[in-house]
């Protein structure tokens, strides 16, 4: 294989780039099915951000726990999730990764280890700190990721983690995705931190390190170095990644409350073309990207498709699930 | 039979849980080095080591949290809430995630974890260290509330609550650690959602859970001198609610009292209420009558918490008053 500059083969960068792709055309489309009434509830796109679901999953371990917040549509697709599953859960149906009991704020998968998206701001730290936890009981080699915004630092529950996780050395990766708002309000105005946020965790004594959330190779480099200090048992990781949200909190979000100037700012550095021109750079054939192109299209018409055809949930599924006893996918 | 005390039942159950399960461990406040704030756990850290028994900060919704996970990750999590006054601030990983995993995941990833907590007012400890606010959790689909009033019984349904697949609240009533009771030398477990007969009758029906069976035992006993036979019983558990098992009594006695230590405005006595009319309404010779505790924050002075909870005293008075008996 032959190595890029940064140490990358072309088929890494390649499939980094057919991965941004296929999160950026999945949130393209199911932000249109929601405008159809086909997705309900809430819809947060990740639009923006994907260099950063893409660079780490990447540079984790199959075994790996993952554990993220309700705008988890990248991360799930990065983790190798199928977009069918994903598309269909969005859209309710039997043959959602839930059955299409979760939506788009609670996307499973435990084969992938993909541990669920938690809706409530924070709630989701202390289970990641329970997965690394029984990982460390049980002498199993796996770290556990937990994805949370900026807002999540304002939460009891991510002080009371870092601090729990910090005593009891767990293997966590931390992993702040720093958009700079949580929903309308900048992190300026609701942190009395600072910018510098890694003294959130460096006060509980972890180590902490920013990366460039636009940039999937530094990404990708900087979740091998920090996993690899957490692989030697070291404790957890604090990461904090730079990045931006290009489209509103919500569907129902216009983002009125930030400026035209700072939301361009961040486009010019947007991950998805800035990957393909360098691909370019390298003499990667055009061909060879339309190709890909075409190949994100056509998975992403038939996901849609599949969710369309779907059958809704049974009405006996009603009661499914709540308990052990109750009928399951699984356990039956 | 053996006697033993509500606490060493406690404790005879968890001494057994983690000796026959290398999966199960414990965590929380001060259960370690301490022994427990109610001594449930002392020795435990010395027997069993810290990566099994660990004391944690005070952070309660990092230790139910941490449950949650290490449940998912494929352990048997004992978590102890140092008292139910303290898991409002863990009521969202109790009530958002230990109870929701299952159905989010579609079943395929689940939260065996018992959460121990301690309940009850009575000890002087005043509003903020008092409460009764297991039916609150009892009305959470995919929960399980349990709270026992016997030594035995602590021991059979902690039994059953190690083995469940999903979260149960495990309540103990703090006035009771003390209380004495025969325990079955032989292996039992006791079911979930099945109400105990404390005390055959026939005149009225007394239902209580935790301390209040016993204020229901003491008021039967005054009854009997009077030549009123009470039926007393226990509900053991608050979900699953058994229903059928008060039901069938009342169609006997035609009476029936519910009482609860929580609050009385929506006390989980006053849904059975309900649920026990629509079933025996034609055999009911007065409507179904409820006490609860005083709909007051607990008084700190000793007369007036008598009054905030309910005794002996306040059960006769109401089944005069409410039923005539
Ligand atoms: C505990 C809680 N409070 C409030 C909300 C409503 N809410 C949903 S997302 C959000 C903003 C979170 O922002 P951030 O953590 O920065 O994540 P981002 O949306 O930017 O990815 C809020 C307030 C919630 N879901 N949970
Ligand atoms: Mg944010």
């Amino acid at each position: 294989m032959t190595q890029t500059r940064a140490g990358f083969t072309k088929a890494q960068l390649l499939e980094f780039y057919r991965q941004m792709l296929l999160i950026r055309r999945f949130e393209e489309r199911a932000a249109e099915m929601y405008t159809r009434g086909k997705v309900r509830g809430f819809l947060h796109l990740y639009i923006g951000e994907e260099a950063i679901a893409v660079g780490t999953m990447a540079a984790l371990d199959p075994a790996d726990y993952i554990v993220t917040h309700y705008r988890d549509h990248g991360h799930a697709l990065a983790r190798g999730i199928p977009s069918k599953s994903i598309m269909a859960e969005l859209f309710g149906k039997v043959t959602g990764t839930s059955r299409g009991k979760g939506g788009s704020m609670h996307i499973y998968d435990v084969s992938k280890n993909f541990m669920g998206g938690y809706a409530i701001v924070g709630g989701q730290m202390p289970i990641a700190a329970g997965l690394a936890l029984s990982a460390r009981y049980k002498n199993e080699n796996r770290i556990a990721v937990v994805f949370f915004g900026d807002g999540a630092l304002n939460e009891g529950e991510f002080h009371e983690t870092l601090n729990l996780a910090s005593l009891w050395k767990l293997p966590v990766l931390f992993y702040l995705e720093n958009n700079l708002y949580g929903m309308g309000d900048t992190i300026d105005n609701t942190y009395a931190g600072g910018r510098d946020v890694s003294r959130a965790a460096t006060h509980y004594r972890i180590p902490a390190r920013q990366v460039d959330g636009m940039n999937v190779q530094e990404v990708y480099g900087a979740v091998r170095d920090v996993t690899a200090s957490i692989r030697k048992g070291n404790g957890p990781f604090f990461l904090e990644a730079l990045t931006y949200r290009f489209r509103g909190h919500s569907m129902a979000d216009p983002a009125n409350y930030r400026s035209k100037e700072e939301l361009a700012s961040w486009m010019k550095r947007d991950p998805v073309p800035t990957l393909r021109i360098q691909l370019l750079d390298m003499a990667v054939p055009k061909a060879e990207l339309e190709a890909i192109e075409q190949g994100v299209e056509q998975e992403i018409n038939e996901a849609v498709d599949f969710a369309d055809k779907s059958a809704d949930p049974d009405p006996s599924d009603l009661y499914r699930d709540i308990e052990a006893d109750s009928v399951s996918a699984t356990h039956s | 039979m053996p006697e033993m005390t509500f606490r060493e039942a406690i404790r005879k159950g968890l001494t057994e849980a983690m000796d026959g399960d290398q999966k199960v461990f414990l965590m929380g406040e001060d259960i370690g080095a301490y022994g427990g704030s109610y001594a449930v756990t002392a020795g435990f850290l010395e027997k069993y080591g810290p990566i099994r028994v660990r004391d944690t900060p005070i952070s309660e919704s990092a230790i139910v949290g941490t449950g949650v996970g290490a449940a998912m990750g494929g352990l048997r999590p004992i978590v102890e809430i140092m008292t139910i006054n303290f898991s409002l601030l863990a009521m969202d990983q109790i009530v958002n995630h230990a109870v929701k995993v299952r159905s989010m995941s579609a079943g395929a990833a689940h939260v065996p974890m018992v959460m121990r907590t301690v309940t009850g007012g009575g000890a002087g400890l005043a509003a903020t260290h008092s409460q009764s606010l297991e039916g609150w959790y009892a009305t959470v689909p995919g929960m399980k509330v349990v709270i026992p009033s016997t030594p035995a019984d602590a021991l059979g349904l902690l039994r059953t609550a190690l083995q469940d697949e999903d979260p149960v609240l495990f309540c103990e009533h703090a006035l009771l650690y003390g209380t004495r009771g025969e325990v079955p030398a032989k292996p039992y477990t006791i079911p979930f959602g099945k109400a105990r007969i404390a005390r055959q009758g026939k005149d009225v029906t007394l239902v209580g859970n935790a301390r209040m069976v016993h204020v229901a035992l003491q008021a039967a006993d005054e009854l009997a001198q009077r030549g009123v036979q009470a039926e007393v019983i226990d509900l053991r558990t608050l979900r699953p609610l058994d229903v059928e098992t008060v039901a069938t009594s009342v169609k006997k006695t035609h009476r029936c009292l519910i009482i609860d230590e929580a609050w009385k405005t929506g006390a989980i006595g006053t849904y059975l209420a309900f649920r026990v009319q629509q079933e025996a309404f034609d055999t009911l010779d007065a409507p179904i009558a409820h006490i609860g505790g005083e709909d007051v924050p607990m008084p700190y002075a000793r007369n007036l918490e008598q009054l905030a909870i309910p005794s002996v005293q306040t059960v006769l008075k109401a089944l005069k008053d409410q039923i005539g008996v």
